[in-house]
């Protein structure tokens, strides 16, 4: 018979295979999806995993899509290693662009070389703006920061569409509810010509060394750690467990933030209703795909964005529907935790007694 | 004296052969064990030696690979506690079971399949608690209680439900002398009304006087039956780790002793409204002695612990005086800073972090050991810190990347005094040095402790150990109420006098003066 039975200390080889192992499964269900959809499972897959990347464009449009999940994921992985459970960096993110946004509003017509760097700052800020809330209220009244993080990710979203549809509305705009489309001097360049890839994917691949850096060989991150696992040890050791509150969602908020302004600064070049299409929900499944890990983070929020690609790809050349994505994002998560069984645990042969 | 135990009607609980699997370790061996209605049986064994194990075996927690298991009797099968408590058998934890944030009457409710009204309940709880010497406020949250507090939960919850088979995991390591006769005294009266009870503890003394048969376990093999009754505390002992206790004596020693802590009428507020306030505290801790506080928990000595280590803030500034400056507005980091140390009662959670490695609790409180430069931390030097206290202090564990939570007690607390010891402390206060650990960790952590005596170390150690503070203090006091005693040379008072003092006796005997 064969039995689960607990390993004497968790096996580090599974740990890093697991994901591995899950995104074989990943795949292995993917092609159970198309089959069932009627699709011939080969060609699908390749539609799904080849096609986004088979040009230039498309690799920038990949590694662009990655940006803002590999921003957010870095923020939470960060924070949830030091159990503080930031649920919601989507509505970060919203902030941030709304913060990066507004500023561009304000300085229409500007040529300011200043006006880019102060809407990156005023991103960073909004989107620690909106985490500060969940922050206060956890170190002064004991509330859960994954319920109010949550409900003020449903809150940022009301307060775009409020702003699109009534102060910020482009009253060139045929009622539609958007900003106007920012001057030459609020948007990034591209890095490469045919591409929309912008300098703020280079500077998350240099966060994420940062964030390395601090987690892994830092004594402050080494602080936040323990007064994640045990609120007593640190208090015990002295360190403070009010600061690593504060500089989890400070640090996941400015990341999130970051990322909203660099969606509006760089591929949609203005406000929208929809500014993220999930990203900071998204981030969530990138950091544990990742296993809180900054390098596991940069390549799980690759492979995300290639499922959000592979969708769309999925969708104009094989006419499936949308929400093709999200059962790619659940498969993958689903078959992380079931492979992360093996971390903790073996299968082991036994006769029955 | 012992009643023998009556042996004609069929064993209450009756093991045989029972035999667990762990990975890496077998924690059972073929073990046999028998109980009769109405016997008190010791089960004797270090920590590790699958004392833990088993009882989980009879308690329906852990299921055995082999073996066979009779009540009454008849061949059953305890496939979990709640058949374990529907056939009569209960049991009190050592490490608690319950939940912080509810009050005591209801983690109580909880473990009954059939509550009675909340009013009827409490009453019910006040009274087995007074009956037995337990003293419990039914509408208080447990987050508050010490863990002697919560010791007394554990034993009413399982009183409640009138078992006819009583498991007690080393019951008195919290309690006052006092209140360990009456506890006596209660066990005694269960087992004259037929009820087993299987006692696990590592005081030696009183399973010879309290018990009637006795099951050692060795390496998770039964290794003796005997009659408590007639072996000594050290034949005992010997059965149990196979060769003597090792003995351990302060000897007294030259060194001039000059004031290192000082409490200048300390006055702390409780740490929550069933807390206890610390009222004028006067002591005073030189080099090269050990200050033992005896009391039974609750009793202020959280409080005081907790006003040592800064880990709560004190009222005035100048009421912690540490080498003859005043420390009273330091945090706990900044007074480790000044040459403090510090073990705290909880070993998991509070000492340690669980999930993370002896390393990273080597770096917990050691940081200032030259381990972070720059705010960097210096791997190759954490690790040369982490095995250098392993090999001191025998700490036995699967290196310094093991997770603290791996380790049994007695290793982890090794660990814990290793570390702060290796920090060279001018002053160190340790709370319940040996509380659950196996004898000779217990003895190691003792002769350490001793040592840093010897090497001019002030120390203060709270303990609810008696026979601990009487080995190992130069001097005892006693914290009741909330007030400290006059400190009594070890040597010129008794166990029936400190005994007396820890009800609070010396305001009265002595008026109340300060030290």
């Amino acid at each position: 018979m064969w039995r689960l039975e607990a390993r004497p200390a968790p096996s580090r080889r599974a740990r890093w295979l697991a994901p591995l192992a899950a995104l074989a499964l990943t795949i292995v269900l993917g092609a159970l999806l198309f089959a069932a959809l009627g699709q011939p499972p080969g060609r699908a897959l390749a539609v799904f995993f080849l096609r986004p990347l088979q040009n230039g464009y498309g690799v920038g449009e990949w590694l662009l899509k990655a940006t803002p999940l590999m921003l957010c994921g870095l923020g939470l992985a960060l924070g949830f290693r030091a159990n503080v459970w930031n649920i919601g960096a989507e509505g970060q993110l919203i902030l941030g662009a709304v913060a990066a946004g507004g500023l561009a509003i304000a300085f229409e017509g500007s040529d300011s070389a200043l006006l880019l760097p102060a809407m990156m700052v005023a991103g960073i800020l909004g989107g620690m703006a909106w985490a500060a809330i969940p922050a206060l209220l956890r170190t002064s009244c004991q509330t859960n920061e994954i319920l109010t993080s949550l409900m003020l990710a449903y809150v940022a979203p009301l307060l775009l569409a409020w702003l699109v549809n009534g102060p910020w509305r482009d009253p060139d705009g045929f009622n539609f509810p958007q900003s106007i489309q920012f001057g030459e001097a609020a948007l990034l360049t591209p890095l490469f010509d045919g591409t929309r890839l912008t300098a703020i994917f280079p500077l998350a691949l240099g966060l994420a060394l940062a964030a390395w850096l601090f987690q892994h060989h830092s004594y402050l991150g080494f602080q936040m750690n323990v007064a994640g696992h045990s609120a007593a040890a640190a208090r015990y050791a002295g360190f403070s467990a009010d600061r690593t509150v504060w500089m989890a969602l400070l640090i996941g908020g400015g990341c999130a933030g970051l990322a909203g302004f660099a969606e509006v600064a760089g591929p949609l070049g203005q406000l929208l209703p929809n500014v993220s299409p999930g990203y900071g929900f998204a981030a969530i499944v990138v950091a544990f795909v990742g296993r809180l890990h900054p390098v596991g983070v940069v390549l799980a929020s690759l492979l995300m964005s290639l499922l959000y690609l592979g969708g769309e790809a999925a969708q104009m050349e094989l006419d499936l529907p949308a929400a093709i994505t999200g059962l790619f994002q659940g498969a993958l998560l689903f078959a992380l935790l079931a492979c992360d069984t093996f971390v903790n645990y073996r299968l082991r042969w036994r006769r029955q007694s | 004296m012992l009643e023998p135990a009556p042996q004609t009607s069929p064993p209450r609980l009756e093991l045989r052969g029972v035999t667990k699997h762990y990975p890496g370790v077998i924690a059972n061996n073929n073990v046999d064990l028998i109980v009769y209605p109405g016997e008190i049986h010791a089960v004797l064994g270090e920590n590790g030696a699958g004392k833990s194990t088993l009882m989980k075996v009879i308690y329906g927690l852990v299921h055995p690979d082999r073996g066979e298991i009779r009540w009454n009797g008849q061949p059953v099968r305890i496939a979990s506690p709640a058949v374990a408590r529907r056939l009569g058998i209960g049991m009190v934890f050592q490490h608690f079971a319950l939940f912080e944030s509810l009050t005591v009457a209801e983690n109580i409710a909880l473990a009954l399949t059939e509550a009675p009204p909340a009013a009827l309940l409490a009453a019910r709880i006040r009274e087995l608690s007074e009956r037995y010497g337990l003293p419990l406020t039914p509408e208080q949250p447990v987050y508050q209680l010490s863990v002697g507090e919560r010791q007394r939960v554990e034993i009413v919850r399982c009183l409640l439900q009138s078992p006819r088979l009583l498991i007690l995991d080393e019951p008195t390591s919290v309690l006052t002398p006092q209140a360990v006769d009456h506890l006596f005294t209660t066990l005694r009266q269960l087992a004259a009304e037929g009820v087993s009870l299987l006692y696990i503890s590592h005081k030696l003394e009183e399973i010879r006087t309290l018990c009637h048969g006795a099951t050692v376990l060795r390496g998770g093999r039964v290794t003796g039956h005997c009659l408590p009754s007639e072996e000594s505390a050290d034949s005992l002992a010997r059965l149990m780790i196979g060769d003597e206790l090792p003995a351990c004596r302060l000897i007294p020693h030259p060194v001039g002793r000059t004031p290192r802590l000082v409490l200048d009428g300390l006055n702390q507020p409780a740490d929550g409204p069933f807390g206890t306030d610390l009222q004028d505290i006067q002591l005073t801790i030189h080099s090269g002695e050990i200050v033992g506080v005896a009391g039974a928990s609750g009793n202020g000595q959280r409080e005081l612990l907790a006003a040592l280590s800064g880990e709560a803030p004190t009222p005035s500034l100048e009421m912690v005086r540490l080498l003859d400056e005043p420390i009273g507005h330091l945090d706990p980091a900044a007074r480790r800073a000044r040459g403090m140390a510090f073990v705290p009662e909880e070993r998991l959670g509070r000492g340690a972090v669980p999930a993370l490695s002896l390393a990273d609790n080597a770096l917990l409180t050691a940081a200032r050991r030259g381990l972070v430069r720059r705010g960097l931390v210096r791997r190759s030097r954490v690790l040369r810190y982490t095995c250098d206290i392993i090999e001191r202090f025998r700490v036995k564990c699967h290196g310094a990347t093991a997770p603290a939570r791996s380790l049994s007690g007695g290793n982890l607390q090794k660990f814990i005094v290793g570390r702060e010891i290796a920090q060279e402390p001018q002053v160190m206060v340790v709370a319940q040095p040996t509380w659950g650990v196996d004898v000779s960790s217990a003895a190691l952590v003792r002769e350490r402790l001793m040592e840093l005596r010897n090497r001019g170390v002030a120390l203060l150690v709270i303990s609810e150990d008696l026979d601990e503070l009487f080995e190992i203090s130069d001097r005892i006091v006693v914290l009741a109420g909330g007030r400290l005693s006059p400190a009594r040379s070890a040597t010129a008072t008794d166990a029936a006098e400190i005994g007396r003092w820890m009800g609070g006796g010396f305001c009265n005997e002595l008026g109340y003066v300060a030290a």
